[in-house]
This record gives C-alpha cells, structure tokens and sequence, in this order.
C-alpha cells in the first residue's frame, strides 16, 4: 500500500518517556515503515559497542518479533526484579481499512469532489494511525537501550542485528500456550499480592500508590479517547459542510455564490486544523496515557513477582521448620530458604530502584508531554485564529 | 445599530424629533428587562456572542436584534415602480395621523439610498437632505432609512397548567413609524396568534404573489415536554428554540414592504387582546381542510402545463427547487456538526472529572497541580464548546432550515402565479364557449336569447381582460419578489457566515488564551 515516512513538517514524534536516545553508545529508531499485509518496521541501530558487528544498521521487523522480544524478556528469571517495559500494542489499521473499503465501493456513486474528499480524511487517518504505532514500537526499543541491563540482553541483540526473518526463533504454538498460561496465574496473584503483609515500608505506599493510579489512569485514558475521536468528528463534519456549500455555490452565480464558496473554502481549512489537533492531542495526551497504563501495570507486574518470592520464602520457612521436626532433607530445605531470601533480597533491592527512577520518569514523561501538547494546541488555534481573521477580512470587504 | 428596516412609509415630520427617539431607546421597563431592552437595540454587531455566562437571554437577545437588524432594512431594493408608490399613498392615505404631504412623498423614494452599502445596489434617487442622524449612528450596511422598527420576541412564560398549558411570548416593538400609537410598545402572543397572523397574511396577499414568509414549525413533542412540565435543558432549548424563529420570522414579515402596510400585522403588535386563532390546530376542522386544499394543489401542480412565454419563471423555478435540495443537504451537514459539538462537550467534560481524579491520586506534587489545572483547562473547553455548539446551531444551523422553508414558500409564490394563469385560461376558454353559443343562436335565428348571449359575452370578456391584467400584475411582482429575495439571501447569508466566523474566531481566541495561561503550569513541572 503506502509506505509513509515520518513528514518532514510534522514535528518528531519522540518518546512518550523521556529522551532515551541522550546516550550515543546505543541509538535506535524507527525511521520508516510499510504497510501491506502486515506492518513491516524498519529498525535503524547506531552504536559504539563493539559486541554489534557494525556501527550503523537496519532491519525490517514485524510487530510480532517486537512481541516475541518482549516475552522473551519477560520470561528470563534474570529480570524480574525490572520493571519490563511494556509491549507495543498491536498496530490497529481497522478505521482506515473500512474507510478504504468504502472509499472503493462507492466510488462510482460519488461525485469527483467527494471521492476526493474521502480520500483525503483516509490519508489523514492512515497517517495518525501510523504516527502512534510507529512512536509506541519505537518508545519499546529505547527503553530497552537506555537500561543498563536489557541493552545487554542477547536477544534484544539478535532482535537489532539479525539480518534475516525472525520468525524461526519466534514462539511456536507450545510457547504461546505457555505464556497464556503464565497471565492466567499472574492474575490469581494479584489476588494474592494484595493478602499478602508486607513489611517494607517504601513496598506498602507503592502498592498502594499503584494499585489507586492504576485504575484511575486506565479511566483516564478511555475518557481521552473519548474526546479524542469528538474532535475528529467535528473536524469530519467540517469536510462535509465544506462540501455542501460547494455543492451549492456551483448551482448559483452572483454574490452569494462568492459568500458560499468562501465560506466553503473556510471549513475546509479549519477542517486541517481540527484534525491536527485532534491527532496532536491524541499523540500527546491520550497516547501519554495509554502508555502509562501499560508501564504502571509492568510495575505492579514487579511488584506481583516480588510478592511472589515473599510468598515462596515465606513457604520456604515453613518447609524448613517441617523439615527440622521431621529431622529430614533438612540441608535441602535451608539450601532452598536461603535462595528464596536472597532472590527475594535482590528483588526487594532492584524492585525499590526501579520504581524509584520510574517515578522520576514518569514526572518528567507528563511534564514533557504536556508542555509539547500545550504548545501544539496554541498553534493550531493561533492558525485558527489568523485564518478566521482574514477570511472575515475578505468577506467583509466583498 | 438601531438600523431600522428599510421602511418607505409615510416621512416622520421632524428630523430632530426622531433623534431625540433615537437616544432614548429603551423598552418599556417592566420586569426585568432593562438590561435587555438596552441590549437589543444597540449596535452590537462586532461584538461577539457574550461568552461568559451560559447563553441566557439577554445575550442572546443583544445578538438576535443585531444581526437580524440589517435584515430588516431591505427598503425596496430598487424596486421603485408605480405599483410600489401607489401602494404607498394608499398606505399613506389609510394611516398617518402625521401630515403627509406630496413633500413627504418625495421623500418615499430617498432614503433606501445607501451611501456605503455595497452589495446592494440602490437604484433610487438620492436626497442629500436625507442624510439623518442615523447614519452616523448605523452600521455601514444599512441603509440609512429615516424609519426605525425594531422588534423583540422575549421573556417567553408558562401560562397555565396541564394540557391546556401555553407559553406566552412578549412581543416589544420600537419604532419611529408614525403608523403606530406609540413609539414602544409591547404585547403578548402564544404561538397560535403567529399561526393566525401567517394565515391572514397568506390569505390576503398570496394570490398576488408576495413571498409569504413561512412561520415557524408547530411541534407537538416539543410543546408537550413543556406542557407537562419538564423543567430540563431539553425542554428549556425548545423554548429559546421557539423564541428564537417566532422573532426572525416577525422580523421577516415587517422586513416586507407590503405586509408591513397590512393593518392585521399592525394589529397583531399592537392591540392587547387578540381573538384566539382556532383555525391553526392540527388536528381542527379546518386544519384537515387545509390539508385536503394543499393535497388538491400538489395534483394541479401535476397536470397544469403553463405556457410559458418567458422563459425566466422555468429556469427560475428549477433553480428554486434545486437550491432547496442544497441546502436541505447542507443544513444537514451542518445538524450533524452541532451534535458532534454537543458529543465534544459532554465528554470533555467527563474527561475533565477524569483528570482531576488522576490528580489527585498523584504522588509528586507539582505534576498533581498541573494536572488539577489541566483538568480545570478541560473544564473551560467544555463551556466554550458548548456555547460554540449554541453558535453552529442558531447562527448556522437554523438560518439554513428558515431558507429551506422560505425556498418553498417562493415555489408557492409561483403556484400562485399560476393558479392565476389557470383561471385566465379557464375564463378564456369560457369566453371562447359564450362566443360559439352566440354563433350558434345567430345561425339559428333565436333572437330573445341573443341579448342573453350577448350579455354573457360582454361580461366574460371583461372578466378575461381583468384576468390578464391580473396575470400581468402577478407576473410582475413575482418577478420582483424574487428578486427581492435572491437580493436579501445573499445578504443574509453573507451576515451570518461573517457572524458565525466571528464566533470560530472568538472562540479560537478564548482557547489560545486558556492554553496559555496552563503553560507556565505544565513548565513547572518537577
């Protein structure tokens, strides 16, 4: 179909998180990408370590293998004491899709105007589509550069640098069985997680924190989108306003054919406004929004797997006292509550620094969102603004 | 700009007199109308709709009586024939208890010239003298009439309870027209009497072939929400709804050279008490023969043919109809952005409470205010939506639907003309029968009935010559009506696209100013 390139005038559609390209050992982007059955990633990579064969270097990858990179990680034991940056939703084409369809099978029905009209709005939409999925992957991969640990991880490696298809070292059925399996026992954790005591001080406020925040950002975002897609409506309905008058000047003459055609010409540029704005203020506010529902649930999902360690030590020393009365296994059963205590240990201290920086993070994601988002609004009614001015200006003087 | 209408009415006398009136406009005060009867009559065109408050009446008002104002100038747009002067002294004749003099007469002609008017162009003679103080005191596209008639439709107010419940409507009037008793006055009127009134006036002067402006819709679901009770913003927005179209459809009547001449439009702003009009419900005696009336109408519309000698009426009467399928479109276009703009509205408004809970639960502190403050931003995108969407509705949105409506009632003008045309054939072709008959009692020598037969002829014939000079009469004002009105839609459409821009821009303004008053909030961010 349509290969888009991020526009020169759009501004870059950095990170929702903060900066994560400031370390120049490790830079990835997302420079392009096509669409035609599936969406295919063109992941660019320029580094200074010497563990990558080359300084500077791209793949094409799918989101699939973006998942499979993302399990991966999930699943190593090494991890579990990091916050797991969340997995990019898959790319949903399914607006644009059905206006394409339309677009098809009424073209012989619309008139020239309208045909073009509508392909426009597709573009339009096509192109916002594009925008958030292509920043959300992008946004993944960064953070897994700028971490200390995952930049480090063999298969992030392999995910950069390996030049051929992925799909062989990809999940096959058994695996994907596997992982179901495992989010099914995350969420009888949770359950658990709540029961649990806890005793660390830092551990107890963040539960709560996360838990309160979680579901009041998840209401957020839906109420975003919302809003979101109002805004586009509005701006449609722009369009077709613009249409109808021209449909009505074309069957006149005199002035009042100039007002209608003016007018007409109005809408349709307000129409670009309302849907920059529209697509900005989805960018900005509701993707922010989006993406921290999804990094606040990898925070719980740490929390969760602490929990759990604090459940199994706690197991552990109920073993270990059932041990010592039988007089049995008992070396295996301390061998055994030792490693829980430790892994529970490097969790607890990993767990508070993650969550620590991702305060920080998270401050820093929203102040930088609302200030782009803030300053985009401005502009955009200040085009409005100039634009209503001088269309006033013309028609008045008519 | 206290424009007035065009009026070409009996002169006011003294010049200085009126601009003494003209400082003093102010309504009756009764109630709690001051404010408002100062706002509807100043010139409050480039102001935009007063934002601050929920759009209440006043503000409304200030907007209804300016902008349609200029409406209501049209004078008689160039159409200065005998027919119109005749009209006049007769006019002249009937009502003035002011002197009129053939000096005032002159002065009939003079003052639709507009010196800065430029889309409409003033064909008449221009009276230097005429230049009055309300030039100054008009917007430039008025034009400077001598005559002021303004009219209000507010303060609308339950009557009764139950079923047999109405809403009365304060009808103010202030003008310099010497025809009135007073220089302002008010009345009260249920919808019924517009009803009333547009059936006198249709009844009367349809046949001639004026465009008959078309009243505003009955609605039962909308009248019986009210009736019962219902103290909601529905109920509340039909109400203003109403009000509303009554004024603009008042405005339009007055608007009308001819119809403001007739004594029922000046009884109906006049007199306090008016007969119920019983014949305008829907489902009365002569509501069902109306009814049957326009379904025999929508037959002969069928099968007349005319014979068109002028091709101007057809091409005329097509575009007509194409024109009204146009806008039908746009005005629904425009309907759906007004309910899109409500959608906007509302869920802003949830998003709002929405972030404002986010805000709170947040744990570092300058990111918590900033988001209270973005959700209090929200909170004041939701109000300028929603009078936005008040915007879209009454300055776009119902100027559309009333063209719709007038777009039909100028096919009728045409049906008019040619149940005219109709009647000229019918009498032609019984005149043609007279004739024959004569022929036939000529040839067979029946002479006591030849008086007979010649009488008949002689009276057909005057019949069809008094049908023709008819025909020729309906011809020609239809001619100029339309005119008349093609000349007052580019106007009025040209109005409300500049107000309706005014009210983008104005609205545009407000959230370049509530953005930026969060910026420094978002900055502070730590």
């Amino acid at each position: 179909m349509t290969s888009i390139s991020e526009d020169s005038d759009k501004e870059k559609v950095r990170s929702v998180s903060v900066d994560l390209n400031n370390d120049a050992s490790l830079v990835i982007d997302i420079p392009d990408a096509l669409c035609e059955r599936e969406v295919k990633f063109t992941v660019h990579t320029k580094t200074t370590l010497s563990s990558f064969q080359n300084p500077d270097f791209s793949v094409p990858r799918q989101h699939e293998d973006f998942i499979w990179l993302h399990d991966t990680i999930v699943e190593t034991e090494e991890y579990a004491g990091l916050i797991i940056p969340p997995a990019p939703p898959k790319p949903d084409f399914e607006g644009p899709r059905e206006k394409m369809h339309k677009l098809g099978e009424g073209e012989s029905s619309m008139t020239k105007e309208e045909y073009a009209k509508m392909k426009q709005e597709l573009e339009a939409e096509y192109l916002a589509v594009f925008k958030k999925t292509v920043q959300v992957h992008e946004v993944f991969l960064q953070r897994l550069s700028s971490h200390p640990m995952f930049r480090k991880d063999r298969n992030f490696q392999i995910f950069l640098e390996y030049d051929q298809d992925l799909t062989v070292r990809r999940k096959n059925a058994k695996e994907m069985f596997g992982g179901f399996f495992k989010n099914m026992v995350k969420t009888a954790d949770e359950v658990l997680i709540s029961g649990v005591k806890e005793v660390d001080e830092f551990f107890e406020q963040e539960k709560n924190f996360l838990l309160d925040y979680s579901s009041k950002i998840k209401d957020a975002t839906a109420k975003a989108e919302k809003m979101t897609r109002s805004h586009k409506n509005v701006a449609d309905d722009y369009n077709h306003i613009s249409g109808a008058l021209n449909n009505t000047a074309a069957d006149n003459n005199t002035a009042f054919k100039k007002h209608l055609e003016k007018c007409a010409e109005v809408f349709e540029k307000l129409r670009k406004v309302e849907d920059r704005v529209a697509s900005d203020q989805e960018l900005k506010l509701t993707e922010l929004l989006r993406y921290y529902t999804r990094d606040i649930q990898a925070a719980k999902d740490l929390l969760y797997r602490r929990a759990r360690a604090l459940a199994d030590y706690e197991n552990s020393n109920k073993a270990l006292d059932k041990a010592r009365l039988k007089g049995k296994d008992i070396a295996q059963a301390e061998e055994n509550q030792k490693q829980c205590l430790q892994k529970f240990d490097k969790l607890s201290e990993s767990g508070k620094k993650e969550l620590t920086s991702f305060k920080a993070r998270r401050v820093v994601a929203f102040r930088k969102n609302l200030i782009e988002m803030t300053e985009l609004e401005i502009k955009h009614a200040k085009n409005s603004v100039s634009l209503l001015q001088g269309s006033i200006e013309i028609l008045n003087s008519n | 700009m206290s424009g007035g209408c065009g009026r070409n009415p009996p002169p006011f006398p003294d010049n200085e007199d009126q601009e003494a009136e003209l400082d003093t406009r102010v309504l009756d005060s009764d109630e709690d109308d001051d404010d408002e009867g100062e706002d509807i009559f100043t010139i409050a065109r480039s102001k935009p709709i007063t934002p601050t408050s929920a759009p209440d009446e006043g503000d409304i008002f200030s907007e209804e009586g300016s902008y349609i104002r200029s409406d209501v100038h049209h004078a008689t747009n160039g159409l200065h024939s005998d027919d119109e002067l005749d009209l006049f002294t007769e006019a002249t004749v009937e009502l003035t208890l002011t002197n009129t003099t053939s000096q005032g007469r002159r002065e009939i002609i003079g003052p639709t010239a507009s010196a800065c008017n430029t889309t409409h162009v003033p064909n008449s003679i221009l009276k230097p003298s005429i230049v009055t103080k309300t030039m100054e005191e008009l917007e430039e596209e008025e034009s400077g009439d001598q005559f002021e008639l303004n009219i209000a439709v507010t303060n609308p107010e339950k009557i009764g309870d139950g079923m047999n419940a109405y809403m009365s409507y304060k009808v103010s009037t202030q003008t310099t027209l010497p025809m009135f008793l007073n220089k302002t006055f008010s009345v009260r009127r249920r919808f019924s009497d517009f009803l009333g009134l547009y059936e006198k006036i249709s009844a009367k002067h349809s046949l001639l072939g004026f465009i008959i402006p078309p009243p505003p819709q009955k609605s039962v679901v909308g009248m019986t929400k009210v009736k019962v009770g219902k103290e909601d913003s529905s109920s509340a927005e039909f109400v203003e709804k109403r009000r509303a179209a009554l004024e603009r459809y008042l405005q339009r009547v007055v608007a009308h050279p001819s119809l403001l001449q007739d004594p029922d439009v000046r009884e109906f702003l006049e007199r306090d008490e008016l007969p119920r009009a019983v014949n305008t419900q829907a489902l009365s005696g002569p509501g069902f023969l109306k009814m049957i009336n326009r379904a025999s109408d929508a037959v002969n519309k069928m099968t007349i043919k005319m014979n068109e000698s002028d091709n101007w009426f057809e091409s005329k009467l097509q575009e007509v109809e194409n024109e009204e399928q146009l806008l039908r479109r746009l005005h629904a276009a425009v309907d759906s952005l007004v309910n899109h703009r409500k959608e906007l509205c509302s869920n802003t408004a949830v998003f709002s409470k929405s972030v404002a809970m986010l805000g709170s639960v947040e744990e570092n502190s300058a990111l918590s205010r900033a988001l209270s403050q973005l959700a209090e931003v929200e909170d004041k995108m939701e109000q300028l939506h929603q009078q936005q969407a008040f915007s879209d509705f009454f300055i776009l949105a119902e100027l559309l639907a009333d063209y719709v409506r007038l777009l039909g009632a100028v096919r009728c003008c045409f049906e008019q003309r040619m149940k005219v045309w109709q009647r000229l054939q019918e009498a032609q072709s019984t005149l043609q029968k007279k004739r024959e008959a004569e022929a036939k009692l000529l040839w067979a020598n029946k002479p006591e009935k030849l008086q007979q037969a010649k009488d008949d002829i002689n009276e057909w014939e005057s019949k069809v010559s008094q049908y023709e000079r008819d025909f020729e009469r309906v011809t020609c004002t239809v001619r100029k009506e339309v005119l008349r009105f093609e000349k007052e839609k580019a106007r009025d459409f040209k109005q409300h696209i500049v107000k309706y821009l005014e009210s983008l821009l104005h609205t545009q303004h407000r959230l370049v100013k509530c953005w930026e008053a969060f910026l420094p909030e978002a900055k502070a961010i730590a």
